[in-house]
Parts: C-alpha cells; sequence; structure tokens
C-alpha cells in the first residue's frame, strides 16, 4: 500500500529528469551554434589569423582547405560540435596548450572565488531579507534598501580598486592581487586546484593564511554584489508570506511574532531561495570576469579577457561555451531542484 | 479662489490635462503623461533619480561651459598626476589631461550609449517578441529557442566575446551590449502580444481584412509599447555598468576617449599612490547608474505597487 502513491512520484520524477537533460542539451546545442557563428562570420578571417597577411595566395588556400573552410557551412558547423563534445576546443596561441587543459587549470581559482562569495552573500543576505521583511518601513528596511541600492549601482571593478586601495595599500590588512605571494608559488602540490583545500591536505597552514589573505578580499568584494541581491529577494519573499492567512491564524493561537516568521513563514520561502541562490551564483561567474582582472586572480575570467587580447579567439570562445555552460546548468539544475522541493508540484 | 472659479469656469491647462473625458487622442496621450510625470515626481526616489540623471543631461549638453578652457583631451605634460586642488578640481591624469573636462564630457559618452543601445534593443524585441506571440505555433517555438540560448549567457561574458570578434569602439560596445539585452524584451513583447491577440478590438481589425503587418504595428506594437519603455528605464543601469565594463577591460571605447570604464583602467596601475584618476570617473558611473535605479524603483512603486 505504501508503495502505491510512490510509484507514479518516481515515474514522475524520471519523466522529469529526462525533459531536464533534453533541454539542457538543447541550449547547449543553442549556446554552441552562437559561438560557432561568432567565431566564423564576425571575428577576423580565421585562415589569416592563423598564415598571416604576407602569406601566398597558395598557402592561403591551402590552409583555408585544411581548416575545413571550404566546406559547406553545415558541415562545418557538425564537424565543430563533434569537436566540441570531445571536449576539443583548439590550442591556445598564449599557452600553447589545449584549451580545454587551460580551462580546467583556470576554473578552481573561480570555482573558490564564487563558492566563498556566495556562502558569505547567503549567510548575511538571508537574515538581513528576513529582518527587512520583519520590520518593513522601518530602519532594518531601509537599511538593507541602500545597501541593496548601492549593490545594484557600484561598478564592481571599480570597488575592487578602491577596496585594493584602501586595505591593501593604506591599511596593508590584506594579501594583494593574485592568490599566493610570489615566495609561495608552487609550494603546494595542486590536488583540487582550490588553494584552501590543497594546503590544508598538506598541513600548510602558513600558506593556507597566505592564500585566505588573498581570497577574502574579492570574496568578500563579490559576496556583497550576491548578498545584495539575495537580501532584495528574500524580503520580497518574505513580506509575501507574512501577509497570508496562515501566519495570522499561527499568531492567534499565540505563537510569538518571531516563531511565526521561522517556524511557519521561511520554511515556505526556502524553496524559491533555492532558485535566486541558484541565479546569485551563476551571475558571479559574470562578475568573476571584471574581479578577476582586477585582483590579477587566474581564473577564467582572467583566462577569457587575456585571450581576448592576444586575438587568441578559440580560446575566448571555449572559455565563454564553458561559461555558458556552467551558467545554464546551475539555472536548470535549480529549476529541478524547485520542481522535487516544492510539494505542490511533485503529484502533477 | 473656489468662488472666483464658479463664477468664471475657465480651463486651466492642468484641468485640461487632467480631463476624465479627453475630446481627442492628443488630450488623452498628453493627459497619460501628465498623471505618470505626477506619478514619478510624487515618489521621493524616483525624484532623486530624476534629479540625477536630469543634471546627467544638462552636464551631457552644456560640457563645454561647464569645463571652462579646460580640454578633455589636452595634454599637458608639465602638469602630470596633479592631485585634486582648486586649479584642477579632479585632479590631471598620467597624461596632464584635466580629469573634471574629461569627467563632464563622459557624460556625453555615457548618455550617448545608454541612447544608441535603447534605439537598437527595442525593435530587436519587440519584432522577435510580436512575431512569436502573434503567429505562434512553430515560428513562435523557434524564436522563443533562439531567445532562451541568448538568455542562457552570461550578459557581460557574451558581450565580451561579440566585442572581441567585432573589435574595439563604442559602436561596436553597443552592437554588443544590444546583441546580449534584446531576449527580455523579446519575452515581455511576446506576453503582452499573447494577451492582446485576444481581445475583441484585435478580431474587429481582422475581420475588417487589415493585413498582418497593419496590425501588429498600428494596433499590438503601441500597446506593448509603454511596458517595453518601463523595462528600458530598469535596465538602464545594467546596460551602463555593462558598458563601462567593457571600457575597463579596454574592448569599448578606444584609448584617449573620455568614457568612464576605460578612465578607470587607465588609473588602475596608479591606484596606490594617484587613488584619484581611478576614483573619481568609477563615483560618476555610481552615481549615474544610482539615478536610473532610483527611477527604476519608483517605477516598479507606480507600476506595481504589490511589490513594494
Amino acid at each position: 500500500m505504501r508503495d502505491a502513491p510512490d510509484r507514479p512520484r518516481a515515474s514522475a520524477l524520471i519523466a522529469r529528469l529526462a525533459s531536464f537533460v533534453l533541454s539542457l542539451l538543447l541550449t547547449f546545442i543553442g549556446l554552441t551554434a552562437v559561438t560557432f557563428v561568432i567565431g566564423r562570420f564576425m571575428a577576423v578571417d580565421p585562415v589569416l589569423a592563423k598564415v598571416g597577411d604576407r602569406a601566398s595566395q597558395a598557402t592561403y588556400d591551402a590552409v583555408r582547405i585544411e581548416m575545413g573552410l571550404d566546406r559547406p557551412v553545415y558541415e562545418q558547423y557538425l564537424h565543430y560540435l563533434q569537436k566540441v563534445f570531445t571536449g576539443d576546443f583548439g590550442t591556445s596561441v598564449i599557452t600553447s596548450h589545449p584549451i580545454i587543459q587551460d580551462l580546467l587549470h583556470f576554473f578552481p581559482a573561480t570555482f573558490e572565488l564564487a563558492t566563498i562569495a556566495t556562502v558569505l552573500g547567503l549567510l548575511i543576505g538571508v537574515p538581513a531579507g528576513v529582518a527587512a521583511a520583519a520590520f518593513k518601513g522601518r530602519w532594518p528596511d531601509h537599511v538593507v534598501g541602500v545597501v541593496g541600492l548601492f549593490g545594484y549601482s557600484m561598478p564592481v571593478f571599480w570597488l575592487g580598486l578602491v577596496g585594493l586601495f584602501v586595505f591593501y595599500g593604506q591599511l596593508g590588512w590584506v594579501g594583494g592581487p593574485g592568490r599566493l605571494d610570489i615566495v609561495y608559488d608552487d609550494v603546494v602540490t595542486t590536488r583540487t586546484g582550490v588553494l584552501l583545500i590543497d594546503s590544508a591536505i598538506e598541513g600548510q597552514w602558513e600558506i593556507f593564511r597566505n592564500a585566505f589573505s588573498h581570497l577574502i578580499l574579492p570574496a568578500v568584494l563579490l559576496g556583497y554584489f550576491s548578498l545584495a541581491y539575495i537580501a532584495r529577494m528574500t524580503r520580497s519573499f518574505m513580506i509575501e508570506q507574512l501577509s497570508q492567512e496562515y501566519v495570522t491564524a499561527a499568531r492567534i493561537k499565540g505563537l510569538s511574532f518571531w516563531g511565526a516568521v521561522w517556524r511557519h513563514a521561511f520554511p515556505n520561502i526556502m524553496v524559491p531561495l533555492i532558485t535566486v541562490i541558484g541565479l546569485s551564483y551563476a551571475s558571479l561567474l559574470e562578475g568573476a570576469v571584471l574581479t578577476e582582472t582586477v585582483f590579477a586572480w587566474p581564473g577564467l575570467g582572467l583566462y577569457i579577457t587575456r585571450s581576448l587580447f592576444n586575438a587568441d579567439m578559440n580560446a575566448v570562445l571555449g572559455g565563454t561555451l564553458v561559461v555558458g555552460a556552467v551558467f545554464i546548468g546551475v539555472n536548470q539544475l535549480c529549476d529541478f531542484l524547485y520542481k522535487v522541493f516544492d510539494p505542490r508540484l511533485r503529484t502533477a | 479662489m473656489s468662488q472666483q472659479a464658479l463664477v468664471a469656469p475657465r480651463r486651466s491647462m492642468t484641468q485640461w490635462l487632467d480631463s476624465d473625458a479627453p475630446a481627442s487622442r492628443r488630450q488623452a496621450m498628453l493627459g497619460t503623461l501628465y498623471r505618470g510625470l505626477g506619478a514619478v515626481l510624487a515618489n521621493p526616489s524616483s525624484l532623486i533619480g530624476s534629479i540625477i540623471i536630469g543634471s546627467l543631461f544638462l552636464v551631457a549638453i552644456f560640457a563645454g561651459p561647464i569645463a571652462g578652457n579646460a580640454s578633455p583631451v589636452t595634454q599637458e605634460w608639465d602638469i602630470r598626476l596633479t592631485p585634486p586642488g582648486p586649479a584642477h578640481w579632479f585632479g590631471t591624469d598620467d597624461l596632464g589631461r584635466d580629469i573634471f573636462a574629461r569627467t563632464v564630457f563622459g557624460a556625453r559618452v555615457t548618455l550617448g550609449i545608454v541612447m544608441l543601445v535603447s534605439i537598437v534593443v527595442a525593435p530587436i524585441g519587440l519584432g522577435v517578441g510580436m512575431l512569436a506571440g502573434y503567429l505562434g505555433g512553430w515560428v513562435d517555438a523557434v524564436l522563443m529557442r533562439i531567445t532562451d540560448v541568448f538568455l542562457a549567457f552570461p550578459r557581460l561574458v557574451l558581450a565580451l566575446a561579440f566585442a572581441a570578434a567585432l573589435g574595439p569602439g563604442i559602436m561596436n560596445a553597443v552592437i554588443a551590449i544590444s546583441l546580449t539585452a534584446w531576449p527580455p524584451y523579446a519575452r515581455l513583447a511576446r506576453a503582452e502580444t499573447i494577451a492582446i491577440a485576444r481581445s475583441d478590438f484585435v478580431a474587429a481589425v481582422v475581420m475588417q481584412g487589415a493585413s498582418t503587418p497593419r496590425i501588429l504595428l498600428k494596433h499590438i506594437m503601441p500597446l506593448c509599447l509603454s511596458s517595453v519603455i518601463v523595462r528600458l528605464t530598469l535596465d538602464m543601469a545594467g546596460v551602463i555598468l555593462t558598458a563601462a565594463g567593457l571600457g575597463f577591460l579596454g574592448v569599448g571605447a578606444q584609448p584617449g576617449t573620455p568614457e568612464w570604464g576605460a578612465m578607470v583602467s587607465g588609473g588602475r596601475d596608479l591606484i596606490y599612490d594617484q587613488w584619484w584618476v581611478a576614483t573619481i570617473p568609477g563615483i560618476a558611473i555610481f552615481v549615474v547608474s544610482l539615478g536610473f535605479n532610483l527611477i527604476g524603483d519608483g517605477l516598479r512603486d507606480i507600476v506595481d505597487p504589490k511589490s513594494a
């Protein structure tokens, strides 16, 4: 008897999973189409980029055929798609490594930064948003509103520079640009690529502290932007919940105000908050491009911008594709979790 | 006062604008505009925002007189890196250019970018959204799929890739931003079109034999336009930050152009010793995007009072 209601739930879950994977795949193919079009039609002539402008017509034609550019466009695209799916983005001009290898090398730094920033944003943003909703129209609400408004309006690269000037240049509280002081470079063997974890595994606490002092400023900075967004969304979800009748009913039964907020209203905003957290995490990838440039943080963003200035189009497009893929991956995962965790959507 | 009004019922300009029964289409439009403007100015945050953006327009228009005899591009090597002071209010940069003049002229560049992006984005979004919403079927499916793909990219990263492919320059930055900014407008226009297309007056025009382009352009577009304009205002701060970010990364404005993002970038290596070079243009970006955000907040209160 207990199995009966579970079975349709399981099959619904599988169907949902299948449609999730399908839509992920379709969007990803769309992403490759966009990067293909940018690389093939908008950039400088890819043949010219390879042979240089002094090459003879014969060399030019030979390279053109070698690169497959004489074949029909759809054939070129299928070839590109096939390469992308096998993880082949070409070779980088600057590092002369395969681009996929570079991306895997640079990704952990971005991951470390974005994760810590999201955790910070979450730990402060959610309570701040709840407080703003609970004290709607009074000073905590105004403070959260102004902090959020500033977060939406400040250029992240500018705040980063000001932060470096004040906390590194003037006060000397934090480490400067980069992930480590130069003396510590290459001391720790790379296991996960996340320096805090790698140094902790080896028990190199001095390096751990150094890595932390470099990480803290960019992480707090990105965390602030994530906080602004999370607090604003938490506030509006919470206000909606607090106006519901079940909250009034709980209060009439004698529950304290904060009891009603945390025990009754809060569980109801947790599900939509998943989506907000996912969106904020994904958008940090975007903020990371600028932040990493300011802090010389060797992550994906810095890799993309550096490649850009060396006219390394394959690396730019490979990086764009990977960031895009992570972006949709996170978004779709949140969508999926949303449906799994919201009981009302389970028995559809 | 009221006695006089009773004796001589003169119709003032405001009464004409505020009339419940407009006699002409022009009166109705101006009346809507008047009431909307009143609502915007009555809201404290959008009032402050409007003052900021109004000043931005004034500064952009009168950039020459405001900057006085300082030029945004003239290099004076003997006064390089002068700190802010009476002669140069915001100091000078590493090439001896007056930062106050450059910041003032930067208002023109920023406003230019914002206006160009709006002019490009609104038609693309409206076109795609109205076609998808009105025609439905496979046109809708294909167009919305494309929209979703563009939405799937982080905006700055995609704009960066476009800007990289197109080459540096402000116009290319505008194109890159527009190419990444249109999808939300397409979705908005589609939703509005679907709702409007069901209404009786559209059915009436269809029966009168109006062609599809005529229905879309003359009957549906005017009704979509207001929500698209509201959305544009809400997005302006984001556009300014993206443009400044591209300028900072060096793919937007060319060196020498007084663009705020590029100016911050120029002062980047000087931040520890000559803080004013990078800091001041950054404050300009912040104030202007704050202005647009304040207007946006106010608009949101007016358009959708529930979410306030």
